[in-house]
């Protein structure tokens, strides 16, 4: 059983306020992300939830139980940090024991639960192996098995592919999905990488200055933005937020269009603009628009094929039924 | 640094700080090693010539001998294991955040600056001494007769001593070390059950051993050759109670006038300190290894 609540939890450090009050509910067996820029409180939230910063107020249940007083090792959670946190003196053996030795369990059944987390996780011909003769990779291995092995109530992952190299957090990341699906145990992932949350996640909760923008699923968040921080924030590229006249024109202060919603064209469009920088990326290219009078700068998405140059002259035109709405206060308008 | 040029340059400016380097090491022990043969007594200094292996066998079978050496030892062990167990547990308090902490690291560290004579002057005369020492004087306020440290107890006398002088350098080592652990492995631990007690034993002090062997070794080169504290102190007294083998050297060749002998002491002095950094570097050299 994974459910936890968190009831108007806030945190202070000293007396800047990191957490305003916050609440918050994650079912059991879901995939929850945090996302949100660098110092926007997601790691600072997954740490009261583990138990290691004290909350300012309010009060955190796990399963129910009120586990806001409780140390961080009773509360039946399991951590994957950073920087692994692998002990770096014991074999990856006694590094995934190690739980289960302070749990006091005997030496048998510690050795039948680390070999079957081995097994999982594809680590058993390196169980005798230090963690500083292991790849990236495998050491964040390591650090899940350690976490398994206590068959926790929930994970928590600490930006834990920030370290890898980008072919390696690609399929790291398919690793952790399928691990989920596996176990089916809650978990919760903070991480700065809106790709890493709209790919992993049941739940995604986007987070901006301690404050939660946005609960939802990876496609709503996509197709339906509450704010234009979510609208923004969410999306590769970002979405084009335009305000001004052409804003008032739909009735918004903002309206948004995200790059794949709009359609090029050569000879003529609603918007035009001089193209600047292009990102070939193969199947697909993104222009840089200058010079649209709209915003600053626009990014348009065209295929592979498209044949235009720096400083050529483009026309624009969204697609209706995608455009985004915003009020003055920044909130969505249906 | 490649170039045939610059390796020559280099060469060349290192050479007179090698030159030097060598000279003082070599000279006085070429002396030492030539002394050790010869007879040569201060009050009869007329009287020289080659005396074979006699200064050792003097030397060796000098009552006094066997003291030296296990005074030496229990001394250098001595002050390891009070340097090394208080030196952990200092530095775990000093890492503690608290108010004041730059002045209390200062605090801390100050006994290092004391020149050894000056702080065993100072805990001669100002705590151990029966009449006027400060520890006599609690003796007296709670009614206890007063303890003549330095004559009831001379070498452990000396060895809080130099205890107190040395402490400070360990604690200096051993806080740098713990100041290096990643917070995020405690944090670890922590969240697998690790009580504060096994977070100390299975995290920090595994992450501490590199530090206590480097602690070790270099105090161990200091503490063979400790001599000022004992000359101020007990004169390597009551006997030989406090006599390790620097003092014995001095005694021969200064206050014997045999300075043949002495010499011969000092090259058993220094085959003694290579056995012991053997044995140092086999029992724990392994952990300066990455």
């Amino acid at each position: 059983m994974g459910n936890i609540t968190l009831n108007q939890i806030t945190k202070k450090f000293g007396e800047v306020e990191v957490i305003p009050p916050l609440d918050l509910q994650i079912n059991d067996g879901e995939f929850v992300v945090f996302v949100g820029p660098s110092g926007c409180g997601k790691s600072t939230l997954m740490r009261l939830i583990a138990g290691l910063e004290d909350v300012t107020s309010g009060n955190i249940q796990i399963d129910g139980r009120d586990a806001t007083e409780t140390p961080p090792a009773k509360r039946g959670l399991a951590m994957v940090f950073q920087s692994y946190a692998l002990y770096p003196h014991m074999s990856v053996r006694k590094n995934i024991a190690f739980p289960l030795r302070m749990a006091g369990m005997s030496k048998e059944e510690q050795d039948a639960k680390v070999e079957a987390a081995a097994s999982v996780l594809n680590l058993s011909a390196y169980l005798d192996r230090r963690p500083g003769q292991l790849s990236g990779g495998q050491r964040q291995r390591v650090a899940i098995g350690r976490a398994i092995v206590r068959e926790p109530a929930a994970f928590l992952f600490d930006e834990p592919l920030s370290n890898l190299d980008a072919a390696l957090r690609v399929g790291m990341r398919m690793e952790i999905s399928e691990l989920h699906k596996k176990l089916a145990t809650t978990m919760i992932y903070v991480t700065h990488d809106q790709v890493e949350a709209m790919t992993m996640a049941d739940k995604i909760v986007v987070l901006q200055a301690g404050v939660i923008e946005q609960v939802g699923g990876p496609l709503e968040l996509y197709h339906r933005p509450r704010n234009t921080f979510v609208a923004g924030f969410i999306g590769s590229p970002k979405m084009n937020l335009i305000e001004g006249p052409e804003a008032a024109q739909h009735n918004a202060t903002t309206i948004g269009i995200r790059p794949e919603h709009i359609g090029v064209s050569t000879e003529s469009g609603t918007w035009k603009g001089r193209v600047g920088v292009s990102e070939h990326l193969g199947s697909d290219t993104f222009l840089h628009i200058h010079d649209t009078g709209l915003c600053d700068l626009m990014t348009v998405r065209v295929s592979g094929e498209m044949n235009v140059h720096h400083g050529d002259t483009i026309y624009m035109t969204p697609e209706a039924d995608k455009l985004h709405r915003f009020g003055p206060d920044g909130l969505r308008l249906d | 640094m490649s170039t045939q040029h610059s390796r020559t340059a280099a060469r060349f400016m290192i050479a007179p700080a090698t030159v030097l380097l060598l000279g003082w090491m070599l000279i006085p022990l070429c002396m030492t090693l030539y002394y050790s043969f010869r007879r040569y007594r201060l009050l009869t200094p007329d009287r020289t010539g080659w005396v074979g292996f006699r200064n050792y066998e003097n030397f060796l079978t000098n009552p006094a001998f066997m003291d030296a050496l296990v005074n030496t030892l229990v001394l250098v062990l001595g002050v390891l294991i009070i340097t090394v167990v208080l030196g952990v547990l200092l530095a775990v308090l000093l890492d503690q955040p608290m108010f004041g902490q730059g002045i209390v690291r200062i605090l801390v560290i100050a006994p290092f600056f004391v020149m050894p004579t000056v702080s065993a002057l100072v805990w001669k005369n100002m705590f151990m001494n029966p009449v006027n020492g400060l520890f006599a004087y609690a003796a007296k306020a709670v009614g206890l007769q007063p303890y003549d440290f330095l004559s009831q107890a001379p070498l452990a006398s000396i060895i809080g001593i130099v205890s107190w002088q040395w402490l400070p350098f360990a604690t200096l080592i051993l806080l740098t070390a713990i100041q290096s652990l990643d917070s995020e492995q405690m944090e670890a631990a922590e969240m697998d059950g690790a009580s504060p007690l096994s977070r100390f034993w299975f995290i920090t002090l595994p992450h501490l051993s590199r530090a206590i062997t480097v602690v070790i070794l270099i105090q161990t080169i200091f503490l063979l050759s400790i001599f000022a504290e004992i000359l101020v102190t007990t004169n390597g007294g009551p006997g030989t109670a406090s006599t390790n083998l620097t003092y014995l050297v001095y005694a021969e060749s200064l206050l014997n006038y045999d300075v043949g002998e002495g010499s011969a002491g000092g090259v058993v002095a220094i085959i003694l300190a290579n056995i012991v950094a053997i044995f140092l570097m086999r029992m724990i050299g392994k952990n300066l290894d990455a």
